[in-house]
């Protein structure tokens, strides 16, 4: 009895030894490293979307049992963090320092457009898939060329802008607003990008800009913005705004009283904080993102995520970042620790997510939300580039 | 006229982003770069009253302001006192508290990071119009306009009316001096630091009820008040509320008029064309 | 050249021969990384000090010049080839530092800090709206073939170039005139010294430095956002890193960076949670503790050698 059991032992140990993925006992956890900003500008925001997601995900698996792997063992999830303080060159550091030095066997994509791209060369020089959930960017095709393990899931600027102005237009058409916009966007890099993208696709459907101006990020009152807005009489009122400046803007056009029946600010418009903020007066309001709140499986993540983190998700990153780490994890469990293996198996396999399933063309997710809109409380999408469920879009009541 | 009232008010808005960092700047000679995080910290304070208590916001000030004004004295006292003495001349002195207060703006800001975590804080109070003349303003910004007149007012007869206040006065002009004519330098210092901090920290409180913050966004209130004072001229609070006023006007005008984008560009460039034209700021004394 | 300066001269090539070895180590990913950042803050530190150690002006402009290096890459990438673009990021860098210092060099004292601070906003906000309403371009990508590697042999020219140029100005008169500026500007004046034009060169000087290396810094960011190029915290780090070196000596910036820099490192990865806040903590601990930089540590101990020598 006792020799058989060794006997199996050894030749556990052989087999361990011999098989090039390296399996090791199932007490031995599976290392997964993260960096994204704890201080610094995008902090706000990694603290709404990024960070809780993690919490929540590695708290799942771990409480689950671990990974599932090939061979039936489990193994848990050991998280390592890093706080990169907002600055790339502190992001590719501790890209560095996870991969060499902590040698961990996964990272987490970082926060944002511009820290995912610095961090990219990092990630495709020693393999890491890198599925960047929180990047919008036009430049997908080349950079899934350049980078042969990065992944983009959550959408293209032009794709953002094409969407708003369907939306504006299915109102026009149902005879709701007219087609004069007045178009405002905060004067950095993603505002920038989707004011530019915007302004021929708006022409091109025929709506007409009646004010467009840009404003600097950090501006501590918007009214005049909003005033200037108002007095070019528009139907509709598109904001490219950050999250500071999306509270403020919706603030102020409530006292000014923009009375628009399309009320559109980007970015945390689907954050719970701005229910929290505005209460009831949101009703109708449309912003980017947006998820099918209607499915089991998003109504037991939003649950969970509540619970785990005791914060209450937003409508948009969130839930796309949560479908990030399920990627990673079913591809773990379907091909074990090699990343070279990981990253093959993403390209090609469809995966059960949050978000409904997901299968990568040409490194990047194809049906993704795009506006979304206030309804009885609830933050629907209302459009999206061929997702089921879209919510139909109503006209935005008074304040 | 809209410009007019629109630019009023957030010029009280800056002046109370300022008026506390005069107090620490032109007094006791602490160029505080962890200004913007006490502020910050008051809005916090507020931000919880109004979230978890369900009371209004400016009640935080029961309990932020002597706490300010406590927490501001033991840092004077412990940790800038110290540099204050071991200084040789005013430039060391500027030197060394630069490199101290950096240093402590990190420390705050990793203290409200484990506190109250890294999201954004924000929510609505008196966010109602309000009429003058005809057009609607938000009522929190005409409050923190009121606000920002009452403790201007009251800093303006304390340095003016009261014994402690021509001391502090003093202390703004010549140190050396004032430490001649039985002025307690130190301990006026502190006072004056201590209070500075206050004042910073109640101007949170009134700013938290329109503006969005986070953990790491005092920077920002830091880079604003150093401007403001600087243009100003140090030592002298009118000089700080002036400077604040116009900021607040020009960055109205241009935005209503020119083009919005520009309008940080704008007070930029007044910063800097005031600086060039009169060195000493506003309402500065020439430095001999 | 007198036989010390030789061998000092030897040594230092020495010392950047065997540096520039280092991306052939095994597994040198991430030392190369922290190399990197050591070798930019050494630049930027360096130039700094080579105008504010002589003269007492406490520049905080680095940022303006760094991203202004940084936007010009940005913007050219594509169509011009990537040495001449750092050719012009160092002219933009001297004809922004030029026009800067002609207007600002009379200020003095606190007024000429908080003037740097507000240029480097001043000029952020105009490159973000001028990039938004006139150019139309749509973010800005700096996609190249660049490596780290590269970066990191680029950043150890800048060092040697900067080393070479405070060594050349320490002896030239100009150096000579700069110290009796420091010392006293009217002795100086009265002496027939041209103090303007001798702070403009310096002044100049240290810009193109800070412009250059913003452009070299530019591929390895990948997406330029003005909130990184113009990073006000950059501008301080510089500082402080220079101050607790010491900005008198050529080298006493060096020994500011790499300490600091790897303490830092240090924290940040061991404390991923508390980073910022024993940041702080160590700062101020510095502070207090090393009060006239690590220089000046190294000086007076050397001193405490010397006379302990004599009298033994």
């Amino acid at each position: 009895m006792y020799r058989r059991t060794a006997l199996k032992l050894a030749a556990a140990a052989a087999l361990a030894g011999a098989l090039p993925l390296g399996f090791t006992h199932a007490a031995d956890p599976i290392k997964i490293g993260a960096v994204a900003p704890k201080t610094g500008p995008l902090a706000g925001g990694a603290a709404i979307t990024h960070w809780p997601n993690v919490q929540l995900w590695v708290h799942q698996v771990n409480e689950r049992g671990g990974l599932r792997m090939r061979d039936g063992s489990r193994r848990k999830v050991e998280l390592i963090e890093y706080d990169d303080r907002t600055n790339p060159g502190e992001t590719i550091k501790a890209v560095e320092r996870l991969a060499t030095q902590d040698k961990v066997d996964f990272i987490v994509a970082p926060y944002g457009t511009g820290l995912n791209l610095a961090a990219a060369p990092v990630f495709a020089k020693y393999g890491y898939p890198q599925i960047a959930c929180t990047s919008v960017t036009d430049k997908v095709p080349e950079l899934t060329k350049r980078y042969p393990s990065i992944f983009f899931t959550l959408g293209t600027t032009t794709a953002f802008a094409n969407s708003v102005a369907e939306v504006l237009n299915k109102l026009r058409a149902e005879g709701k607003i007219g087609n004069r916009v007045a178009m405002v966007n905060v004067a950095d890099a993603f505002g920038i990008e989707l004011a530019e993208a915007a302004r021929p696709i708006f022409k091109t459907a025929g709506l007409e800009i009646v004010y467009d101006r840009s404003y600097p990020l950090g501006t501590q009152d918007l009214s005049p913005i909003v005033k200037g807005a108002r007095a070019a009489n528009p139907d509709a009122f598109v904001a490219w705004s950050y999250p500071p400046d999306t509270f403020a803007i919706t603030e102020q056009s409530k006292i000014e009283g923009l009375n628009v029946k399309a009320y559109y600010t980007a970015v945390a418009t689907a954050f719970p904080a701005y229910r929290g903020k505005f209460g009831k007066s949101i009703e109708g309001h449309l912003g980017a993102g947006g998820v099918n709140l209607d499915t089991p499986e998003m109504k037991a993540y939003l649950a969970a995520h509540k619970k785990v983190t005791g914060k209450d998700a937003d409508y948009w990153a969130s839930p796309v970042t949560y479908a990030g780490l399920q990627v990673l994890e079913q591809a773990i469990e379907a091909v074990g620790t090699d990343r070279k293996a990981v990253t093959e198996y993403i390209k090609k396999a469809t995966f059960k997510t949050v978000m409904g399933h997901w299968k990568f063309v040409n490194q990047s997710i194809h049906e993704f939300w795009t506006v979304g809109q206030w309804q009885n409380g609830l933050f629907h999408g209302v459009s999206s580039t061929g997702l089921p469920g879209a919510k139909p879009v109503i006209a935005k009541p008074g304040w | 006229m809209d410009i007019l009232i629109t630019g009023i008010l957030l010029g009280a808005t800056y002046s109370l982003i300022a008026m506390g960092l005069t107090l620490q700047y032109g007094v006791a000679r602490i160029m505080n770069l962890a200004n913007g995080e006490m502020l910050v910290a008051g809005a916090f304070g507020a931000f919880w009253v109004f979230t978890a208590q369900q009371a209004s916001p400016f009640a935080a000030a029961l309990v932020v302001v002597p706490g300010a004004f406590a927490l501001n004295w033991l840092i004077y006292r412990y940790l800038l006192r110290p540099l204050v003495r071991r200084a040789k001349n005013r430039g060391m002195l500027e030197v060394d508290s630069i490199l101290a207060t950096f240093g402590m703006s990190f420390v705050l800001v990793g203290i409200m990071l484990m506190v109250f975590g890294g999201g954004y804080f924000t929510y609505s109070y008196l966010a109602e119009p309000f009429e003058i003349f005809g057009s609607p303003f938000a009522l929190n910004r005409v409050v923190a306009c009121l606000v920002a007149v009452a403790i201007s007012g009251l800093l303006y007869w304390g340095l003016n009316g009261t014994r402690t206040g021509m001391a502090l006065r003093a202390l703004a002009v010549d140190p050396a001096a004032a430490g001649l004519v039985a002025i307690d330098v130190p301990r006026m210092s502190a006072f004056s630091f201590a209070l500075g901090g206050a004042v910073t920290a109640a101007g949170g409180i009134v700013l938290s009820t329109f503006l969005t913050m986070d953990a790491s966004i005092g920077v920002v209130f830091t880079m604003k008040a150093l401007i403001i004072v600087i243009m100003g001229g140090v030592g002298d609070v009118r000089g700080a509320i002036v400077a604040a006023l116009i900021l607040g006007l020009a960055e109205t005008a241009v935005a209503s008029l020119i083009d919005p984008g520009l309008t940080l560009a704008a007070a930029y460039l007044l910063f800097i064309l005031v600086l060039l034209l009169r060195p000493e700021g506003l309402f500065g004394r020439r430095q001999s | 050249m007198t036989r010390a300066e030789a061998r000092n001269l030897a040594l230092a090539a020495a010392a950047f021969a065997l540096l520039a070895f280092l991306p052939f180590l095994k597994d040198s990913g991430y030392l190369l990384s922290v190399s990197v950042s050591i070798a930019m803050y050494t630049v930027l530190a360096t130039s700094w000090a080579l105008f504010s150690g002589p003269t007492h002006y406490i520049s905080l402009a680095t940022a303006a010049f760094y991203g202004l290096g940084a936007y010009v890459v940005a913007a050219g990438i594509g169509t011009i080839s990537y040495p001449l673009l750092l050719v012009l990021a160092g002219i933009a860098g001297a004809v922004l530092a030029l026009a800067v210092g002609v207007t600002t060099l009379r200020l003095s004292g606190v007024y000429f800090v908080i003037f740097t601070l507000g240029l480097a906003e001043l000029i952020r906000q105009v490159v973000t709206w001028v990039q938004n309403n006139l150019t139309g371009s749509r973010g800005m990508y700096v996609l190249t073939e660049i490596t780290e590697r590269i970066i990191y042999w680029e950043l150890l020219g800048l060092a040697a170039l900067v080393y070479l140029v405070g060594w050349l100005v320490a002896r030239s008169r100009l150096g000579f005139a700069l110290r009796i500026i420091g010392n006293d500007e009217l002795v100086a004046a009265h002496v027939g010294i041209n103090s303007a034009a001798a702070k403009l060169i310096l002044f100049v000087i240290s810009g193109v430095f800070a412009a250059v290396v913003g452009a070299v810094m530019a591929p390895r960011y990948t997406y330029i956002e003005p909130s990184i190029a113009y990073s006000p915290e950059l501008s301080f780090q510089v500082v402080i890193m220079a101050l607790i070196g010491g900005a008198h000596r050529l080298w006493g910036p060096l020994v500011g960076v790499i300490p600091f820099a790897l303490l830092w490192e240090l924290i940040a990865a061991r404390f991923p949670t508390q980073t910022v806040l024993l940041l702080g903590v160590a700062f101020l601990l510095i502070v207090y503790f090393i009060p006239h930089g690590v220089v000046g540590r190294i000086e007076s101990a050397l001193e405490r050698l010397r006379r302990g020598t004599r009298r033994g």
